[in-house]
């Protein structure tokens, strides 16, 4: 029973991480039907994030908050990966609605550019870019209704922009002439580094558990809970998942479907980057971090059933414990008398990588019997 | 359709873009030599493998501005300035053995100076063998390898991982302790550790776990829990993973109180002063490290080593052994050459066995199987970022065939007779 407990205790530490990346792109690949391979590049600018909220927050003037920098990080990770993923929605895969293999190489284009602009670019210009894109983004928005119905409207927005952009390439030079790090460009790793009280252990019935494990599982735990009421209660939840549904039906009711887009990606994106919060917690940040995540992401979406929340949470936990129990050879314990052929091979998946061949093996035999998933999309769609 | 197309084509060009890297380029400024000869240089500038990789690149140019400086090769009077040619074998191993044709098909480059991962080395060995060429290959490895046409000036595991594992089991605050490996999934991590598993048997000692990490995967919660249960109240960990693997490994470890304050030692065999200031000494204080060469050594040419690199490229940069073995290589060529008194492949081959140099790691000499003869070190991380040398050896004669591997037991390697060769037993 113990065994078991720990195992549980485990496949929930493994499983949420795996669940608070694969969060957002349920919401992308599974409502919207975008293959999005840039996903992993969007937690990444949500690690860069916390790397460079840990760095503002060692200025003198903020030191007294340090304490707290991950949690301001994991709203700005959300703001950061939330407006590339809104600017990449109207670039790029607005024109590529319903065909899903030209949106798997157009992002997979995109993700190699966003590699390969962390590691060229100075963060402080990065950091520079993202708020003069919130900044011209969200300023047209509080204009009066009279300028935004007059003809004069687009120049109104290219000055907005033109102010933008001044703001950011001074917020840039002010980053850089502040903390000199961020003014290099550099291909090398960072390092985040929890503030004192996440770090070391806690005990849990009778369990020790790891406190940045815990922190995960805590984030997990409120962004499923937040995306869950966001889509059952709101007005624009109820509005995403009757477009999800119905495009044209709801084209015809007037609601707006370009802005549903916009703020279903938007919503996806930035729950990339609170994963990047996460992930940057247990291991080094850089510009591959996100690559190492965006296969097990599209398993826990597929296997969960594409289009279903409650899937990608049962198969991310499910495959979390799985990983657990194979991994570490726990079958042994719970039964220790078993033949001596079973305990070999047993043994022999035992291994870190063995255990994931025979988790994938066992993911492709379930759907052979099940091909749409754990829980499959029940009722007629339109786009099906 | 045809919107989404335009767009595709300009992404494409745009990651092609981005991807490509300039190759090429040599010293250009001209003094008073009397000829020139160009050299290639052969490492990844792009992809995963180019933040260890470039190191090298700069100290190997460091290398030869510092012969050049210093009048150059001379060949019966004549003095000629080394010119080099970069190419970039982007973290890719087939492009290895590409750029390697380039070099010696339309380069004619005397020697290639070059690789890191024993796949990109694998992937480049054919290719020096079917031409004739010369490769010298710069990184400590498993070994169980003795080319004819490669000179390796890394450390074989028994110039590394032999002398660390008898520190650990009986020198070692956890001396007399069980071990577990941890490695990433290649060559190198499990070859090592089949060595390290035969001489803990030998030592009388006890191997209770053993894991590999896929490369790219940073899921370590499974290790752990294994290594707790393996190892209930401490005990030796020998660390063989890679790169980023390793800030993962080191984060979680100490959430879950497995550190030296727990009786907890990791001994780790890829960890240079360069990736301790990757991963952040607060996380490795207190564990260990085998090197040759290591930044801390206190003596003047070991301090002339890293204050020239740092006079070259950056006072926040540091130099470790990786670096140090390029360094030599370049000079051990550079010797090889003048006593040969050609550029020659096969006259500078023969004069280049029995090459002295004093090392910034102290004296090295080159052997018959391509080797060098190394000392080697045992070094406690610090708070620095540095190694507290604990253990000198004298100098260990290297194995191309391991002694204690059971495939390679009683075999060696010997190019000066031609009745011994690439292995012959003992």
């Amino acid at each position: 029973m113990e065994l078991l407990l720990d195992s549980i205790f485990n496949g929930i530490a493994i499983g949420s991480v795996l669940l608070v990346a694969a969060l957002g792109l349920a919401i992308v690949f599974g409502l919207m039907g975008v293959i999005n391979l840039a996903h992993g590049e969007l937690m990444m600018l949500g690690a860069y994030t916390t790397y460079v909220t840990q760095l503002i927050f060692k200025l003198p003037i903020l030191k007294p908050f340090y304490n707290w920098y991950v949690i301001i990080s994991i709203f700005l990770a959300f703001i950061v990966s939330g407006v590339v993923g809104i600017v990449l929605e109207k670039t790029i895969i607005r024109k590529l609605y319903g065909n899903p293999l030209e949106t798997l190489l157009a992002t997979w284009g995109v993700s190699l550019i966003l590699q390969q602009f962390v590691r060229s670019v100075p963060l402080s210009y990065g950091s520079g870019l993202i708020i003069s894109l919130l900044i011209g983004l969200l300023l047209p928005l509080f204009f009066p209704k009279k300028i935004k119905e007059s003809i004069k409207f687009k120049y109104y927005k290219f000055a907005s922009w033109s102010f933008a952009t001044l703001i950011g390439i001074l917020s840039a030079e002010l980053i850089s002439s502040l903390i000199s790090k961020l003014g290099r460009a550099s291909s090398r790793n960072v390092d985040v580094t929890a503030p004192a009280w996440m770090r070391g252990q806690i005990e849990i019935l009778g369990n020790t558990f790891p406190k940045t494990r815990l922190m995960i599982i805590i984030i997990t735990l409120i962004s499923v809970i937040a995306i869950i009421c966001f889509l059952n209660q709101s007005a624009w939840g109820i509005r995403i998942r009757a477009v999800t549904q119905n495009r044209q039906m709801c084209d015809c009711l007037g609601i707006s479907t370009e802005k549903v887009d916009v703020i279903t990606f938007g919503i996806g994106s930035g729950l990339a980057g609170v994963a990047g919060v996460a992930v940057s917690l247990l291991g080094s940040v850089g510009p591959n971090v996100g690559g190492n995540y965006i296969v097990g992401c599209f398993m826990v979406v597929v296997l969960g059933g594409v289009g279903n929340l409650l899937g990608t949470i049962f198969a991310s936990f499910g495959i979390g414990i799985m990983t657990d129990l194979i991994g570490a050879g726990r079958l042994l314990n719970i039964w220790p008398n078993m033949p001596l052929s079973l305990s070999n091979t047993i043994n022999f998946f035992a291994t870190t990588s063995m255990a994931r061949v025979m988790i994938f093996a066992l993911i492709v035999i379930f759907l052979q019997f099940k091909p749409s998933g754990l829980f499959p999309q029940k009722g007629r769609m339109v786009e099906s | 359709m045809r919107i989404s197309r335009r767009i595709l084509a300009g992404l494409a060009t745009a990651s092609i873009a981005t991807t490509l890297t300039s190759c090429g380029g040599g010293s250009k400024t001209s003094g008073s030599f009397d000829d020139s000869v160009t050299v290639g240089i052969l490492h990844s500038l792009s992809g995963t493998m180019a933040i260890s990789e470039s190191t090298l690149v700069d100290t190997e140019i460091m290398a030869i501005e510092e012969i050049n400086a210093s009048g150059g090769i001379t060949i019966d009077g004549k003095s000629y300035k080394i010119e080099y040619i970069i190419e970039d074998g982007a973290s890719d191993w087939p492009t290895f053995a590409e750029k390697s044709k380039k070099l010696i098909d339309q380069d004619e480059v005397p020697v290639v100076f070059g690789g890191w991962t024993s796949a990109s080395r694998k992937a480049m060995l054919p290719v020096y063998e079917s031409k004739d060429a010369f490769l010298y290959y710069p990184i400590q490895y498993e070994a169980q390898e003795c080319s004819n046409n490669i000179f390796y000036t890394g450390a074989t595991p028994n110039q590394q991982s032999e002398p660390a594992t008898e520190f650990m089991y009986k020198r070692s605050p956890a001396a007399g302790g069980d071990f577990f490996f941890v490695g990433s999934d290649y060559v190198f991590p499990r070859t090592s550790n089949t060595i390290t598993k035969a001489q803990v048997k030998q030592l009388g000692g006890k191997v209770v776990g053993e894991d590999y990490l896929p490369l790219g995967n940073t899921e370590v919660a499974p290790i752990i829990s294994k290594i707790k249960k393996a190892l209930p109240s401490g005990g030796i960990i020998i660390n063989t993973l890679n790169g980023d693997q390793n800030v993962a490994f080191f984060k979680q470890i100490q959430d879950a109180g497995i550190t030296p304050s727990e009786g907890y030692y990791v001994m780790n065999y890829s960890i240079a002063e360069e990736e301790i200031s990757t991963i952040g000494p607060e996380f490795l204080e207190g564990h260990y490290g085998a090197w040759n060469y290591m930044m801390s050594i206190d003596s003047p040419a070991s301090k002339k080593f890293a204050a020239n690199f740092k006079k070259r490229w950056g006072s926040d940069r540091v130099v470790a052994d990786p670096q140090e073995s390029a360094y030599n290589m370049v000079y051990l060529w550079k010797q090889a050459v003048e006593d040969a008194g050609t550029f020659d492949d096969n006259a500078v081959r023969d004069a280049l066995i029995g090459q002295k140099f004093d090392a910034p790691q102290g004296p090295v000499e080159v052997m018959p199987n391509h080797h060098l003869s190394q000392t080697v070190r045992i070094g406690e991380i610090n708070s620095e970022g540095g190694f507290t040398i604990l253990e000198e050896t004298d100098v260990v004669l290297p194995q191309a065939w391991n002694q204690k591997h059971p495939s390679s037991k009683g075999f060696a390697c010997d190019w000066t007779d031609p009745s011994k060769g690439e292995k012959y037993r003992l």
